[in-house]
């Protein structure tokens, strides 16, 4: 416990990260106004003049769109980083299993689509399939892949040379066995670490693709499309850009604080 | 020491310096003051043409650029919509509106030297009509049988059927007179009649144009000596251009929700005229529920237009209740035949045999407009039930292969552009797939009649037809957002074709 409280940077993590939590599934039963109801006569009310935040151009609640571009921005990314980690973290272990030929075809096939940023393979993607959820989640999700692939590689490279590694070996345990009694235990801190640090790479990536118009359509809110929607109106309402920019930047702050703090707090090596 | 002398000394240049500075500051501001008013302009356009014939392609801003400026016709397009001869001195329509001899005007001399006669006009509208030509507008010359040149200043064109409208279309950018040996490269240089010769283009940012001194009209006395059109496409580079000074006119300024930024500027005028964009929601009428016309009147009544134009475009914009706009002759508005009303809406609705509504996609384009508009529209199909879905789809490319060619849509919006287009419900195929053979008849008799008033009683006729059928959901005709500095005169407010006529443009002394 002492621990924890020396850490104040994993301390305020959590608590933002904890809050953005709160606030979507919040919105799932409750937001101050409906959010996708729009009262033209309303439109560009400034902050506290109608509701906390404002309205926007078509009069519509500005925090009521916050809190469900909350639940709608973190439900998309957590479902993605899910997928990628799942399958990242499995094609991880199995290569560092087999070893050989697969390794250097998977590793540079790593390469391949790291090469490719997530907007422009949601771009092809969008192209083929029609922009949508579905789109964004596949989009980034394939990006998460080689992430989590080439972390659990090489931790799983450095357990499989472990004295108890060698003895189950040894004593004759399938291969696959022994990746799921001890390689996996044994990484997963380290795979916890990169999925929060990840998440909030996504929720950024996320926004990006609903910016561009790629992300969930209207009229469900979403951070990115908020923002974009109120570059014509910078001049006129700057809340509108402030509010969700400053979504976005307090949702990847609170990630990453998490994922740093979480990474020294489950370091092994650190016993201070 | 020696290093404070050397401070003190460079501070006495400096004022010195700053003072000559200013001096000579203060006389250039008086001199420009006593100096003749400015005789050169940049215009501000949000989309830069790829190419400058607007024989040859359809975009609006070919014309925008170089109609009346560089080219003009056998008749033009006034300010108020109304055709005016030009090149034509005046016509002779025979009774059965089957011969139209044109006089035409002597002394004319293109850019490059040559002479405009009847051979030219005859050259030109072969061109358009012709059997390879890529005329944007190369229907409006399909009744047109031959061309005959009986002298120099005499064009006789006879007819296979009374077009009633052809005088109106001669006045078309795409109807303007090109010259033999020039037409090929207009794209790139183009050469006309008009008051102001093509100096330049440097391409991504301005045309160049300069004063044509041997215009033949000595009645206008062109007052600009150079002007150049600017292409910016950003509103907000747009806006910020304008306050700077670098750009002197935004006849058609691209955001009406920055347009409040510029109040309270005493150096810029804001004037809000009428464009012939029409925003319109297009249905496909072959497709259910829309083939039944109950659904789409129902839809028609679930829109509050009001409201419409002022979450789209920030409350500028005329309400429209047919594909016509105030600027047209023989205008009725209708915007009362189906009004906002959301419980006849619904009940019209379980008529139709939908009384738990529907779901449907609209296929939007990018355009602010398109996508702003798409939104205010879902929420009030919501109100009865229906369900919108929005996909945003890119315009022109994929707008036009998708919806345009291959009519795969349910919905979609877009403004149409064209001055009098209505004519467009009744083309087989168009992308409404609307067929109405009473329609059909009354826009033949438009065509039949010369008579103006008869036309316009005509025209009337069509407009309640497609108020009542409602194969699209008329919404609001497009504002034109004009914004100058105030000592700019003469350009225009309303925009009967779309233009930037510099002839009468001047700065104020």
């Amino acid at each position: 416990m002492t621990r924890v409280l020396r850490r104040p940077v994993f301390l305020i993590g959590l608590v933002i990260t904890l809050a953005l939590f709160a606030v979507a599934l919040l919105s799932l039963v409750w937001t101050p106004f409906p959010p996708t109801r729009m009262q033209i006569v309303q439109r560009l009310k400034a902050p506290l003049e109608f509701g906390l935040l404002g309205t926007d151009q078509f009069g519509r609640d500005v925090a009521s769109m916050l809190m469900v571009g909350a639940w709608n921005s973190l439900s998309t990314s957590i479902l993605a980083v899910l997928i990628g980690a799942s399958v990242g973290t499995a094609v991880g272990v199995i290569v560092a299993m087999r070893r050989g030929l697969l390794e250097l075809v998977v590793m540079r096939g790593c390469d391949i689509v790291f090469a490719v940023p997530p907007i422009l393979s949601a771009m092809m993607l969008g192209a083929f399939i029609g922009s949508g959820r579905f789109t964004a989640i596949i989009a980034i999700a394939v990006f998460m892949v080689p992430v989590f692939a080439r972390l659990t590689l090489s931790a799983a490279l450095q357990i499989w040379t472990r004295d108890y590694v060698t003895a189950a070996i040894g004593m004759g345990r399938p291969k696959a066995r022994i990746t799921l009694a001890h390689v996996l235990p044994n990484i997963s801190n380290q795979i916890i670490v990169q999925v929060t640090i990840q998440l909030g790479l996504a929720i950024l990536t996320e926004a990006g693709l609903s910016f561009l118009g790629l992300g969930m359509p209207p009229p469900a809110p979403t951070w990115g499309r908020m923002l974009a929607d109120s570059q014509t109106f910078l001049g006129q309402a700057p809340w509108l850009a402030l509010m969700p920019g400053l979504a976005i930047a307090l949702a990847v702050l609170g990630l990453n604080m998490l994922g740093d703090g979480l990474r020294d707090l489950l370091d092994p090596r650190d016993n201070s | 020491m020696g290093r404070m002398t050397f401070w003190g000394s460079a501070t006495i240049l400096r004022s010195a310096a700053f003072g000559l500075m200013t001096a000579a500051g203060l006389f250039l501001t008086q001199h420009g003051a006593e100096a003749a008013p400015k005789t050169a302009i940049t215009v501000g356009m949000a989309i830069e043409p790829a190419g400058l014939d607007p024989t040859i392609a359809a975009p609006v801003a070919i014309g925008q650029v170089t109609w009346q400026n560089i080219f003009e016709g056998l008749t033009t397009i006034d300010k108020a919509g109304k055709v005016q001869p030009q090149l034509a001195e005046s016509w002779q329509i025979s009774e059965d509106g089957l011969t139209y001899t044109f006089k035409l005007r002597q002394g004319v001399k293109f850019h490059n030297g040559e002479a405009f006669d009847s051979s030219v006009a005859k050259f030109s509208i072969d061109r358009a009509r012709g059997a390879d030509s890529v005329n944007p507008q190369k229907r409006y010359f399909a009744s047109i049988d031959t061309i005959e040149t009986p002298d120099a200043s005499t064009l006789v064109l006879k007819l296979k059927q009374p077009a009633g409208s052809l005088l109106y279309w001669l006045g078309w950018p795409s109807s303007v007179m090109v010259e033999p040996k020039s037409a090929a490269d207009n794209k790139t240089t183009p050469i006309g009649t008009g008051p102001f010769k093509f100096s330049g283009w440097a391409k991504g940012s301005k045309v160049d144009l300069a004063k044509n001194p041997d215009y033949w009209n000595q009645a206008v006395s062109v007052k600009l000596d150079t002007a150049a059109f600017r292409f910016i496409s950003d509103a907000q580079a747009q806006a910020a251009a304008l306050k700077a000074g670098d750009v002197d006119a935004f006849p058609e300024f691209g955001a009406p929700e920055l347009i409040k930024s510029f109040e309270g500027d005493k150096r810029l005028a804001t004037v809000i005229g009428n464009t012939e964009l029409k925003v319109v929601a297009g249905m496909n009428n072959t497709r259910k529920p829309f083939g039944d016309k109950k659904v789409r009147q129902a839809l028609m009544m679930a829109v509050d237009r009001a409201t419409v134009v002022e979450g789209a475009w920030s409350g500028f914009g005329t309400p429209i209740g047919s594909h016509y706009t105030p600027n047209d002759r023989g205008y009725k508005d209708l915007t009362g035949v189906y009004s906002y009303d959301p419980e006849k809406a619904k009940a019209l609705l379980a008529e139709a045999g939908y009384p738990n509504g529907f779901t449907f996609t609209m296929k939007a384009p990018q355009m602010a407009y398109a996508q702003r508009t798409s939104q205010v529209l879902q929420a009030m199909f919501a109100e009865i039930g229906v369900t919108m879905n929005i996909e945003t789809t890119e315009f022109p490319a994929k707008w036009v292969a998708d919806v345009f060619k291959a009519g795969d849509y349910d919905m979609t919006i877009v403004a149409h552009a064209e001055p009098m287009d209505i004519d467009i419900y009744a083309r087989d195929p168009y992308y409404f797939n609307y067929k109405n053979p009473a329609f059909n008849d009354v826009l033949k008799k438009v065509e039949a009649t010369s008579d103006p008033a008869e036309q316009e009683a005509l025209y009337g006729e069509a407009q309640t037809i497609l108020a009542n059928d409602a194969p699209a959901l008329y919404l609001f005709v497009m504002p034109k957002l004009g914004v100058w500095d105030a000592r700019v005169k003469g350009l225009w407010e309303n925009e009967p074709i779309p233009s930037n006529v510099l002839t009468d443009v001047h700065w104020e002394e």
